[in-house]
């Protein structure tokens, strides 16, 4: 099979080199598919509302308030190992009403020697919930650094979107506090 | 190793090399199917001696020969090794025996990188099993890894075992295409797509399945290294990542890994029962629909291992009704078996015996999988010694015993010596015995509440532990019959014909026994 | 012991042939549980189980007749038939229509598993390596529970007590004939919690929250044990739940009792301690807390868990020995123990560690001085 005839299945020259670089076109592709998975990912979390997170910040925009109904919000908090610092919700519950903006204030502090950097990422129970929730402002959306010995109040403005479906009465924001020195920005 | 020597049609050919170097150095595919099948032989005797050391842990309560952190290093790499090392290499080593010869090809198209994907093996495991010397220890996370326990809480072995996953997949992924390729160019003529054997067609679609999952673990693992040395986020929540991804990741590869893993046992089968029932396989049309069938479903159920993590209503349902959906192709095909016998005229020869033991221990194999596929229920099941039995059902009397069968069959053939059958029976039995009592009481602790991964249990379980242990022993120890077996077969025995089998059908019994070093030279022609 | 193990060996036999209550009690089968969602379950695995069954006994049937009947000793001569497409279109058919009947009643089950609004009880689940801890929201009540078998008992050094492995310092009490929910999550790597009899099973994953619930019947109440379900390292099989079900009135007897008990126990810490009650009080926080990573004698474990017997931090620095208590150390497995331990606990643990297995430092470690370096 190793010919140099111009017999019909000869494979002279061209033949192997364009399969090769067809080939080597596609790797290409597919590295450059893989990076423009980022921001296609984004977009359809936000179409679909899948997994759970919620979304950056939002323009804070006067909404139909749904007095009709109130809904129960629940803040917990956990520290993830080798995060000591102190984390807790001031207000460990609300009532509130779907289109109401509200704000509740969160207590962190770092009783250690040594200045840290925390990030708090967010998680909303049940997860079906988790769309309509709105934040204009979240200590989770960054990096927060906190002096040895530093404590400070952290806010969280959000409201619910009054299309939030009806059977949801509860729901139950958590954030938990990572130690982020190794992702400091 | 065979006893394959020049024929005089050989074009100058010296006959093989001597020594090392012949094995070394070789592209012949009956060396390299042969270096296969010893290397699969050595992973599973590797592997059951760690399965043995896990059972003599929990033949009682209480820990009484190893400590919990070197018991999860047994079961992990008891499940990487037989995985990776004997059932996957095992297949692979037929394939390049059996494929050509089925086809009439006289060897595999690629045959350099046919060596290169062999070699790649016993260098990956090597390096795998010697981490357990190293004093951090080896992989003791399982073997499906989940991170973080795999990347921020592992081991320093873990970049060991990454190392040795990618080098294995490579392995893999070149065999796949080699096989594609073989199979799409080297059929003889009038031999079409519809006209080739079912353990043909069955390892051309399980080549397709590798060629499109392995590169999915290679890059879990990749991502795994990031995380692990540069700084990466992909499993962790603190840099934006999430652990469930991992699974989604890992599983998206691991369920179409089990079909791999299965479908070439269902080729195998599918070519011994016609053989000893004297009739023709019945259905050869759906059993390769189903097999297609099977194949292609399975890349829309892997979420089904995940059914406890949290996932949101509607996904949890798809995954349901898409796994659920598997049965009926699955069921086709056993039909189709049953079908063939019966009516038929059979002998019980070795290959008979464990080809029926497969169909009716895989089947029940199957009916736990149906039970765990119903996502209510898989809340009890989930991470339970059900699952544990469940999955052994399938990969030991069902893939395990497809291997063995088709040895069996084809040893002949490979050594020009049939075997000693009250021998191959003895070890029929013995395997037999043995399996069933190693995991049928699996079912019940699981179900009683005994989770997996664990090295000491509550008192209610002690019982059926201690069954299972003894049934482990009797399974493993029988496997040295076998061994026995081979090596006696390989040195002499009655002299086998051409056909071997009354009843056999195909290609690869119309060369003489043992099959000369080079075959079909020029390709045959199929009516 | 032997005879009862071939007692259950004929047991799985006739089990095959009995019916699945009576199964259960031979430790064969699931537990039907106490909630209805559990006997859903329940229900649900039995009724795929028999169809399974009864098609196991039908193809093996004809198998195993056609094994007896065809074979060539037998003088069965080989029919030639080897398609037909009506078959394979009613054995595709067929089975297409169980699976239908199958995933009818498990739909509505899964979605009623789903539905956890309406809660009356709140509980926040922390899986740890490799301890629960739980917080009953806006309760004021939160506490760790860790395993209470001795390693003495798992090292077969004494006899085994009857809930060897099943049995805790702290119980999860909740309420019959309310409606509660679970909120899980961990802090380190991946677990789940499982309890067999309200079948409840969720992964626990860090730095997400995932639910669940449950509601107990009245006239359920009781002691019911569960596991984790998930391997989360070395002592993955040593992290057991025991859930402690009591009337709604009797619960909230035990919140203010909780409650209470924290209010005694910062009052306490002001308090005098001698050295030999820390001694003893540390002895018992030690063997529960520290010695699954830290070991029984204090020697560690490996390259992961540094020996404390000897160790520089044990004999010498007693400020940096407070603070790896109370902070933990970053990047590595040590923990934070302010939430899990109290002031006295944590002074008597470090008592012990500074002067157990010869490190005989003299020294008394009070809660006072854990206050204050808190501060």
């Amino acid at each position: 099979m190793n010919s140099n005839s111009s017999k019909p299945d000869d494979f002279s020259g061209s033949k192997p080199k364009n399969t090769a670089l067809k080939l080597v076109l596609a790797a290409v592709a597919m590295f450059g598919f893989g990076f423009a998975l980022v921001p296609l990912y984004d977009v359809f979390c936000e179409l679909t509302g899948i997994n759970g997170k919620t979304a950056g910040p939002v323009e804070r925009v006067e909404q139909w308030v749904d007095t009709s109904r109130t809904i129960t919000v629940q803040f917990i908090t956990t520290n993830n190992a080798g995060m000591p610092w102190e984390f807790e919700a001031l207000q460990e519950e609300i009532e509130m009403h779907p289109g109401a903006w509200t704000q509740v204030e969160f207590w962190a502090l770092n009783p250690t020697a040594n200045d840290m950097v925390g990030q708090a990422v967010p998680s909303v129970s049940p997860s079906e919930a988790a769309e309509y929730v709105q934040k204009t402002e979240c200590f989770c959306f960054d990096q927060q650094t906190l002096k040895a010995g530093e404590g400070r109040k952290m806010p969280l403005i959000f409201s619910l979107d009054p299309e939030l479906p009806a059977h949801v009465k509860k729901v139950t924001m958590s954030y938990t506090l990572f130690d982020a020195g190794a992702f400091a920005k | 190793m065979t006893t394959a020597t020049a024929s005089h049609d050989d074009h100058g050919h010296h006959g093989p090399a001597k020594g090392i170097m012949r094995w070394v150095l070789t592209t012949n595919h009956k060396d390299i199917g042969s270096m296969y099948l010893w290397f699969s032989f050595a992973m599973l005797l590797t592997g059951g001696v760690m399965a043995l050391i896990v059972r003599a842990e929990l033949f009682q309560p209480g820990m009484q020969l190893i400590r919990p952190e070197f018991y999860n290093q047994m079961t992990t790499m008891h499940g990487l090794i037989m995985v990776f090392g004997a059932i996957m290499p095992a297949f692979v080593g037929l394939a390049n025996w059996m494929v050509p010869l089925m086809i009439g090809a006289p060897d595999m198209a690629l045959p350099r990188m046919n060596n290169w994907s062999f070699w790649i093996l016993p260098f990956a495991f090597g390096m795998l099993l010697f981490t357990l010397f190293t004093e951090a220890g080896a992989p003791n996370f399982g073997w499906t890894f989940y991170a973080p326990l795999s990347t921020t809480y592992a081991p320093s072995s873990v970049t060991y075992f990454i190392f040795g996953v990618h080098m294995m997949g490579i392995s893999s992924i070149m065999g796949a295409i080699n096989i594609i390729v073989t199979i799409l160019n080297l059929r003889a003529p009038g031999m079409t797509l519809m006209k080739m054997p079912l353990f043909v067609w069955t390892w051309f679609i399980t080549a397709y399945l590798l060629v499109a999952v392995m590169p999915v673990l290679a890059g879990v693992v990749t991502m795994m290294l990031m995380d692990i040395h540069y700084g990466t986020a992909f499993f962790d929540a603190a840099g934006g990542g999430d652990p469930v991804l991992f699974q989604h990741v890992f599983w998206f590869f691991g369920h179409p890994e089990v079909y791999i893993m299965i479908l070439p046992a269902f080729g195998i089968v599918s070519q011994i029962i016609p053989t000893f029932a004297r009739k023709p396989l019945f259905g050869y049309a759906s059993m390769v629909y189903a097999t297609s069938s099977i194949a292609f479903l399975s890349f829309i159920v892997w979420a089904h291992h995940m059914f406890t993590v949290g996932l949101p209503l509607q996904t949890e349902l798809f995954f349901m009704y898409a796994t659920m959906l598997i049965a009926i192709p699955t069921g086709v095909k056993v039909f189709n078996w049953v079908s063939t016998m019966f009516r038929g005229s059979m002998t019980f020869e070795t290959p008979m015996l464990f080809a029926i033991a497969f169909v009716v221990l895989f089947t029940i194999g199957g009916f736990s999988g149906l039970m765990l596929s119903i996502a209510p229920a898989d809340f009890q099941y989930h991470d339970t010694y059900f699952v544990v039995a469940h999955f052994h059902y399938v990969l030991v009397p069902g893939a395990l015993f497809g291997i063995i069968a088709g040895v069996y069959y084809w040893l002949p053939k490979w050594t020009g010596h049939y075997y000693n059958e009250n021998l191959g029976k003895f070890h029929f039995w013995m395997s037999f015995i043995g399996v069933n009592i190693t995991f049928f009481p699996m079912h019940f602790i699981g179900l009683a509440g005994m989770p997996r991964r664990i090295p000491d249990y509550a008192l209610q379980f002690a019982d059926f532990n201690a069954i299972a242990t003894v049934g482990a022993f009797i399974f493993g120890f029988s496997q040295l019959i076998f061994l026995f077996l081979l090596i006696k077969t390989i040195r002499g025995g009655e002299k086998a014909t051409d056909r071997v089998w009354e009843g056999a059908e195909g290609l690869e019994w119309t060369i003489p026994s043992p099959a000369p070093y080079h075959t079909f030279a020029e390709p045959p022609h199929v009516k | 012991m032997y005879f009862r193990t071939w007692q259950r060996l004929s047991s799985v036999v006739l089990g095959l042939v009995f019916a699945p209550a009576a199964m259960a009690d031979w430790g064969l089968n699931m537990p039907v549980g106490i909630t209805e969602v559990s006997q859903s379950i329940f229900e649900l695995h039995m009724l795929i189980f028999w169809i399974c069954v009864w098609i196991g006994v039908v193809v093996f049937g004809v198998m195993f007749y056609s094994i007896f009947k065809h074979r060539k000793s037998k003088g069965a001569v080989a029919s030639k038939f080897h398609e037909s497409l009506g078959l394979e279109l009613l054995w595709t058919a067929i089975p297409t229509v169980i699976l239908i009947a199958m995933a009818v009643p498990a739909t509505s089950v899964l979605i009623q598993m789903y539905d956890t609004t309406n809660s009356d009880v709140d509980i926040k689940i922390t899986g740890h390596q490799w301890k629960w801890q739980y917080d009953y929201l806006g309760e004021d009540v939160g506490f760790f529970s860790n395993l209470t078998t001795t390693t003495d008992e798992i090292y077969n050094r004494t006899e085994k007590g009857e809930n060897y492995l099943e049995e805790v310092d702290n119980h999860v009490v909740v309420p019959t004939g309310k409606k509660i929910r679970f909120l899980i999550t961990s802090n380190d790597v991946i677990h789940a919690w499982w309890l067999p009899e309200i079948a409840v099973k969720k992964d626990a994953i860090p730095g997400y929250i995932n639910e669940s619930w449950a509601l107990i019947p009245e006239g359920e109440e009781g002691l019911y044990r569960g596991k984790c379900a998930e391997l989360c390292g070395v002592q993955h099989g040593f992290m057991p739940i025991v859930l402690e079900a009591v009337t709604a009135d009797e619960y909230q007897a035990w919140l203010d009792d909780q409650r209470a008990g924290k209010v005694a126990e910062a009052a306490a810490a002001l308090g005098d301690f001698s050295y030999d009650e820390l001694m003893v009080e540390g002895a018992e926080v030690y063997a529960r807390s520290c010695a699954g990573c830290h070991g029984t004698e204090g020697q560690g474990m490996g390259t992961i868990f540094p020996a404390l017997a000897g160790s520089p931090i044990a004999l010498n620095d007693m400020a940096g020995h407070i603070d790896i208590v109370i902070n933990g150390k970053p990047g590595t497995a040590m923990q934070s123990f302010t939430a899990q331990l109290s002031d006295v606990q944590i002074a008597a643990v470090i008592t012990f560690e500074r002067n157990a297995w010869g490190n005989d430092t003299g020294e008394t470690v009070t809660p006072q001085m854990i206050i204050d370096a808190k501060k």
